[in-house]
């Protein structure tokens, strides 16, 4: 049996994903990228390998994605995040449309067909909007990243953001505090100003359903909940989605394995 | 995937050429009593200047020769010391910073101006710009105010024809002045002879990257020309270098040579290039097989491949319509958009990247909705954005990001196979 691999090298945490010929998800890996991207993307690939017991020579080809791509070493090729990102969207919902990609220092839309990038849009150079901008809130207020989702689903009367930049968050959240504001509300604001900051994001490449929700962020219930309530329309969200990346990379290097057998 | 380094005649004319010329500027600022008049590059009118052998000088070249060698930071950092904002254009401010340093660079000692010439064509940073010049030498600046270009149509009015040739003849009486002599009306007549001579080679060189491959990226390589076309063109020199540079061309068309090892792609490309980064941003191109077939900025001082030539016969009345009409910076976006749709039919272009800069506000405002434009008419375009003086502002990760998806994405799709329009 061969396998393929995809190794995500993000800002924040690294991705490591190992499929085989029917396109089937053997082994996920996810490490701290940390200040060594290079040693990032070896632990990633090397925690996938050992987490399935895969010798290294049975992976036929390894795809290098993120902004560390081209740090992975034992890559064989690089392909942006982008075109992984619509490459496994296509595969785990194949009528996607739109990819609302919200990760660590980016925020993407992506206009798909068949699996293949029509456009697409990003942040600029900012944090805004992004998991950078939700783990700062988050640190202001005391909480683990992974609760504020479920926190704001409690929100009664969401505040109003003056601000959706990562820098100034910090102090808007603790004039709200000081006001007496609730947790939950000030979530709540939180995640209304990025889900509308987000989607006007993705308006510039069409909102067109059906929609498929990547990045870390989509692992927060209070931010689908929010793009869902926004768009007025479902989102697909997988629990792979953390991995869209690496699965993207990984399908990338089974056709150019393929490709490079055919001759 | 690699670019041929080309070095040809023109490479080696033009560093030549350009070397007398910032010697004469140095000479100039040493004392050589030739006059020096500092003007800006949209529709500069540089022949009328010739007629009275002032050297033209353009802050906005010194600028960005500062900037490709990677030293226009610390000037800009001493014009923000000044007070200037950081969102202010980074030329003026790199420029500023320049002249207190006592302009003094690497390529020539820059002459104090006798002559501040700023011809308003659509940037109003500029007249400022001018305006705090006049303010630091103590010299008067000469305000040449040009109509913007206000129909779809794009010809101006008579009217405004005639308003600009009164300015320029206020102009030559100001001239006079400078230099104690009346113009002589067959230097002038010689000058814009000149000048059409060379725009008609410049156009002719333009046309001939509509081959494929392209004998020379309209970008990256069309900078080299750029030079001469506005610090040498009225002269018996400039005409010499456009001369060689057709006939390279010519024979590279003949070869089938281009400026990289295959073409895979074609786009034409909005906007000027970030020097700070020059090199860098080159080889983000250059690695997907892509090259420039034509480029909006290289029409920054003057539009001559759709058919604009001066005329001897009509001297002031030609440079008035060079700065009027025939340079990108006094057209309206209906003309920005028909020149770039102009380039990618014609052209026989795949794509479309615009690059906007930070510091330029009014050039860059609407560069949004001319990506929005462009990619309804099924052009695939990409919109990235850094600056042309200010290296910091360039993100080369995000920048090489969103280049490499986008060929990605164009690699899969059909406008590899054909133009776009």
């Amino acid at each position: 049996m061969k396998y393929f691999a995809g190794v995500d090298v993000g800002s924040t945490q690294t991705k490591c994903v190992i499929i085989d010929a029917e396109r089937r998800i053997v082994a996920r890996a996810l490490v701290d990228t940390g200040s060594n991207v290079v040693r990032a993307s070896d632990r990633g690939f090397a925690a996938a390998l050992e987490a399935r017991m895969i010798a290294r020579e049975r992976v036929a080809c390894v795809v290098g994605t993120g902004y560390g791509r081209f740090k992975v070493s034992f890559g064989d090729l690089q392909i942006t995040e982008i075109t992984c990102h619509a490459k496994a969207a296509w595969l785990l919902f194949p009528g996607t449309k739109t990819v609302i990609d919200m990760g660590g220092q980016d925020a993407k839309a992506i206009s798909v067909r068949d699996g293949e990038v029509v456009d697409f849009v990003m942040n600029d150079k900012c944090a805004a909007g992004t998991g950078r901008f939700l783990s700062t809130a988050a640190e202001a207020l005391g909480l683990g990243l992974e609760d504020i989702g479920a926190i704001s689903l409690r929100a009664r009367n969401p505040v109003r953001l003056s601000t959706v930049c990562t820098v100034f968050v910090e102090s808007d959240i603790m004039a709200y505090v000081a006001q007496g504001k609730k947790t939950e509300d000030i979530l709540g604001g939180i995640h209304s100003a990025i889900a509308a900051r987000t989607i006007a994001l993705a308006r510039r490449v069409g909102l067109e359903p059906e929609f498929t929700f990547t990045g870390g962020v989509s692992l927060n219930v209070g931010m689908v909940k929010m793009l869902e309530e926004k768009l007025g329309h479902s989102l697909n969200v997988s629990a792979d989605s953390h991995y869209m990346g690496a699965i993207g990379a990984a399908l990338f290097a089974m056709e150019h394995a393929l490709a490079r057998a055919a001759g | 995937m690699a670019e041929i380094q080309y070095q040809g005649r023109l490479h080696h004319l033009q560093k030549e050429l350009m070397a007398e010329y910032y010697a004469a500027l140095t000479a100039s600022a040493h004392g050589s009593g030739v006059p020096a008049a500092y003007l800006l590059i949209g529709g500069n009118p540089v022949e009328l200047l010739r007629a009275f052998d002032i050297l033209p000088v353009f802050p906005e070249v010194n600028a960005l020769q500062i900037a490709v060698k990677k030293q226009s930071l610390p000037y800009i950092q001493a014009a923000e010391f000044m007070g200037y904002s950081s969102d202010n254009c980074a030329y003026v401010k790199a420029d500023i910073g320049l002249y207190f340093a006592g302009r003094k660079t690497p390529f020539a000692t820059i002459p104090e101006p006798s002559l501040l010439l700023c011809n308003y064509v659509g940037c109003n940073v500029y007249m400022d710009w001018f305006g705090h010049l006049a303010e630091y030498t103590g010299r008067p600046t000469f305000q040449l105010d040009i109509p913007f270009i206000r129909t779809q149509a794009g010809a101006p009015s008579k009217g405004d024809v005639e308003y600009v040739m009164r300015q320029l003849e206020r102009l030559v009486e100001r001239c006079e002045e400078i230099t104690g002599r009346k113009l002589d009306e067959d230097r002038l007549r010689e000058s814009v002879r000149l000048s059409s001579l060379t725009g008609e080679l410049w156009s002719k060189i333009k046309h001939l990257t509509k081959h494929a491959p392209a004998p020379y990226d309209a970008y990256f390589d069309s900078v080299t020309m750029m030079a001469p076309l506005y610090c040498l063109r009225g002269t018996a020199q400039g005409l010499a270098f456009f001369e060689t540079a057709y006939a390279e061309m010519t024979e590279r068309v003949a070869a089938g040579q281009g400026p990289l090892e295959a073409e895979r792609f074609r786009f034409v490309i909005e906007g000027p290039p970030p020097w700070p980064h020059l090199r860098t941003f080159r080889d983000m191109f250059t690695r997907w097989n892509a090259v420039a077939v034509a480029s909006t900025y290289s029409t920054v001082g003057g539009l001559w491949e759709f058919g604009f030539t001066h005329d001897p016969d009509r001297p002031m009345e030609s440079i008035a319509c060079h700065l009027l009409e025939w340079n990108l910076t006094n057209r309206n976006f209906l003309q920005r958009y028909q020149q770039i749709e102009r380039y990618l039919s014609e052209w026989q272009a795949h794509a479309l990247v615009i690059h906007s800069v930070k510091s330029c506000r009014l050039f860059s405002a609407g560069q949004g909705d001319m990506r929005e434009y462009f990619a309804k008419l099924g052009v695939p375009t990409l919109l990235i954005e850094s600056d042309l003086e200010d290296p910091r502002y360039f993100s080369e990760a995000q920048m090489r990001n969103r280049i490499d998806a986008f060929f990605e994405s164009a690699g899969h799709r059909s406008i590899a196979q054909g133009a776009a329009l």
